[in-house]
């Protein structure tokens, strides 16, 4: 497996930001998102995030459920997400699991991080658990020399920012707008100075999602941040091509080509 | 009669969460993003506060004598004893301002809402009682209002819909997911991680992350600390055993609460069985559900082998809720309280055997702590005789029931007369319980 940390540490040798790209598991079938990720990654991306689809995904807008929904009605299983992750793990780019909690802990916490490790995964990224409510996770994660990638969000204490940080391995995730995931127009203004008080927190690259879907956006975020997480967009990218899959695979390259030159241009 | 302040939340009974909200270091917790976290601590800071601050224990009192009409009667159900050989005592809730439990919990939030300053809050409802209870308090806080309701549901109760829209409240349709009240939670969390500055989640049930379990607890709790004492006064003994029906369970830790401690009162939660539980058409949580988290605690969930949620079935909306309170989860494993499905066909019966022994139409969510408890009084009154007492959280009126009512038992027609089946419950409960006490 490929810690994710070393994506920061390619991206920050040729002084730029990471691009890190989301999709879910199972969309539009479980071989079609093994396809769009590989071509994520054959055009610009520097790690992969694949989302576990779950049937109460809080913390999603309406487009990353819309695709999660249609993967749950395709019959995605957890045992697709593992394949899945061998897959896109085979291309050497970091590759992470963003999960909701429950389907871990149904999984088994121990065998799931065996398992993900073993797919050559390189962690996971848990957008409902935190460090003091994750021990079992932290502990099996260290086991199996998995990423840690806790969430920190504008309204996070300084306590807690340093608590998390510090329970962070790979990367720390700013969630940097008060909301939902989901595209936005403007980048928001509490997302560089939350980069900031996790940077004196610690010394774990910050990476921010933030909704940004087009090459400027990312350029702008690249200016303060180690990485920039991308989701909706590349979502969005199938969801308008449903039904034509090399349509969307197109959309998504160039939607990768444009991001992955934002990053290069921030400074 | 007062309002109680439990040491909730600090850990000094075992059946209490400790103070990271685990109980039986096991059940519950906050599995929540951490955008939400710094609300979720603030709103545990000002709920303890409030609750060791005489002045607001004392508001709230006020406010559920003055407004909800609280303490409710606790009332003997003398057709209803004789039938079971026992003494039935029905904690009334079913007359407070509008027409269950539900208003205490709302109006203890939104007192506490007031007190943190903030001027919105949103709800999550599945059949509307808690939508409404609501908008109710809302209205009366003068707080904005919006209330989340799976679309599904909004179509099943239009009547519901129009109270909160006639009290101010907004109602906003949730397509996503199965379109019903988990749904509902999800769209209010994801609303509350944008506007959680100014905005107060008014949780409907003792589930969610801490502090909801246990300051729905606290805010429900009158029911049993009434009851208790209400037992004392009126027949000088403690109860024998008390029940409830058990969605998510706030009547029901409501009620459990003052009598966890009187190890001789036997507790029985009674839950939605759909159409049986063997059919896999339920809502069973506890009796049938695996450990898991949804909603932001580790609790009993109806779930499939991958820990995707499963979409549960009951003949009352309000019970209709693929997991449950966490301290219920806990009292089940601990053992200190029994939970036992009742289908939808028992509650329809015990629905139709109380509005005719006693001209009571109870909610069909209570329907089904009726129909549980009278077996339960049954075998009590062949223990220990006519005395054996037993107390009936009865925690919301029909009314908003009757819709269901009416298809059920093929009511509504004035020319057919009295349903000639609905005359017959009445009958076959009286032989059923009879042979049941010769057995």
């Amino acid at each position: 497996m490929t810690s994710t940390s070393t994506a920061f540490a390619t991206a920050r040798a040729e002084g730029r930001a990471a691009l890190i790209g989301y999709l879910p598991a199972g969309y539009p079938s479980v071989d079609g998102s093994i396809e769009a990720m590989k071509v994520m990654v054959e055009a610009g991306c520097d790690a992969i995030e694949i989302g576990l689809p779950y049937s109460d995904p809080v913390m999603d807008g309406p487009t990353i459920q819309a695709a999660a929904q249609a993967a749950l009605d395709g019959g995605v299983r957890t045992s697709d997400v593992m394949r899945v992750v061998a897959e896109v793990a085979a291309t050497d780019v970091p590759t992470l699991v963003m999960t909701y909690w429950n389907p871990v802990e149904r999984y088994g916490v121990e065998r799931f991080a065996a398992d993900l490790a073993a797919a050559g995964g390189a962690g996971l990224i848990t957008p409902d658990i935190t460090p003091d409510h994750g021990a079992e996770w932290i502990a099996a994660a260290d086991e199996h020399g998995l990423d840690k990638v806790f969430l920190v969000a504008p309204s996070s204490t300084d306590d807690r920012i340093a608590m998390t940080a510090h329970e962070s391995r790979g990367f720390v995730y700013a969630a940097a707008v008060m909301g939902v995931t989901g595209a936005r127009d403007a980048t928001s203004d509490l997302a560089g100075p939350l980069v900031d008080r996790v940077r004196s927190a610690g010394d774990v690259p910050v990476a921010v999602g933030i909704g940004v879907s087009n090459g400027d956006q990312a350029a702008e975020v690249a200016g303060f941040a180690d990485g920039v997480i991308v989701g909706s967009a590349f979502v969005r990218c199938l969801l308008d091509h449903e039904g034509d899959l090399p349509a969307g695979l197109d959309a998504l390259r160039s939607l990768t080509t444009d991001l992955a030159e934002g990053v290069r241009r921030a400074r | 009669m007062s309002v109680q302040p439990s040491t909730t939340g600090r850990g000094t009974s075992r059946y209490d969460a400790d103070e990271r909200g685990y109980f039986g270091q096991t059940w519950g917790g906050r599995f929540m993003p951490e955008a939400l976290v710094a609300a979720l601590d603030e709103l545990t800071e000002a709920w303890q506060e409030a609750m060791a601050d005489a002045a607001f224990v004392a508001d709230f009192e006020r406010v559920l004598r003055d407004y909800a009409g609280t303490p409710s009667r606790l009332y003997h159900a003398e057709r209803l004893s004789e039938l079971v050989g026992a003494r039935v005592l029905l904690k009334r809730e079913d007359l407070n301002h509008t027409g269950a439990h539900k208003i205490r919990n709302v109006l203890g939030q939104a007192l506490l809402t007031k007190r943190m300053g903030k001027t919105r809050v949103i709800a999550e409802t599945g059949a509307g009682q808690h939508g409404v209870a609501s908008a109710t308090a809302a209205a009366w806080f003068d707080l904005d209002c919006t209330v989340y309701m799976g679309a599904v549901d909004t179509r099943r109760q239009a009547l519901n819909v129009a109270r909160m829209q006639l009290l101010g409240a907004k109602v906003v349709p949730v397509e996503s997911g199965s379109a019903t009240l988990k749904d509902a939670i999800n769209e209010a969390l994801r609303d509350w991680v944008a506007s959680v500055d100014h905005t107060a989640y008014l949780f409907g049930t003792a589930a969610g992350p801490h502090p909801f379990p246990s300051m729905v607890r606290d805010f429900c709790r009158g029911i049993g600390d009434e009851a208790r004492e209400q037992c004392l006064e009126q027949y000088g003994v403690l109860p024998d055993a008390v029940a409830a029906c058990v969605g998510g369970g706030s009547n029901a830790i409501g009620l459990f609460t003052a009598f966890l401690e009187d190890e001789g009162v036997e507790i029985h939660g009674f839950e939605p069985g759909g159409d049986g539980v063997e059919t896999g058409r339920h809502a069973a949580t506890i009796h049938a559900g695996e450990a898991g988290v949804l909603h932001g605690a580790r609790t009993y969930v109806l779930q499939d082998d991958d820990g995707q949620t499963v979409e549960s079935h009951s003949i009352s909306a309000g019970l209709d809720y693929p997991g449950v309170g966490p301290q219920h989860s806990w009292l089940a494993a601990a053992g200190r309280a029994t939970y036992t499905p009742v289908t939808d066909a028992q509650a329809m019966d015990a629905m139709a055997l109380l509005s005719r022994t006693e001209g009571i139409i109870p909610a069909i969510e209570s329907a089904h702590a009726i129909a549980g408890a009278l077996d339960v009084a049954t075998r009590l009154g062949q223990e220990k005789g006519p005395d054996a007492t037993v107390i009936i959280n009865l925690s919301g009126r029909g009314d908003k029931d009757m819709g269901t009512a009416i298809e059920w038992f093929g009511l509504g027609d004035a020319d057919l007369g009295p349903d000639a089946d609905l005359e017959q419950v009445e009958a076959d409960a009286a032989t059923e319980l009879d042979t049941e006490a010769q057995q």
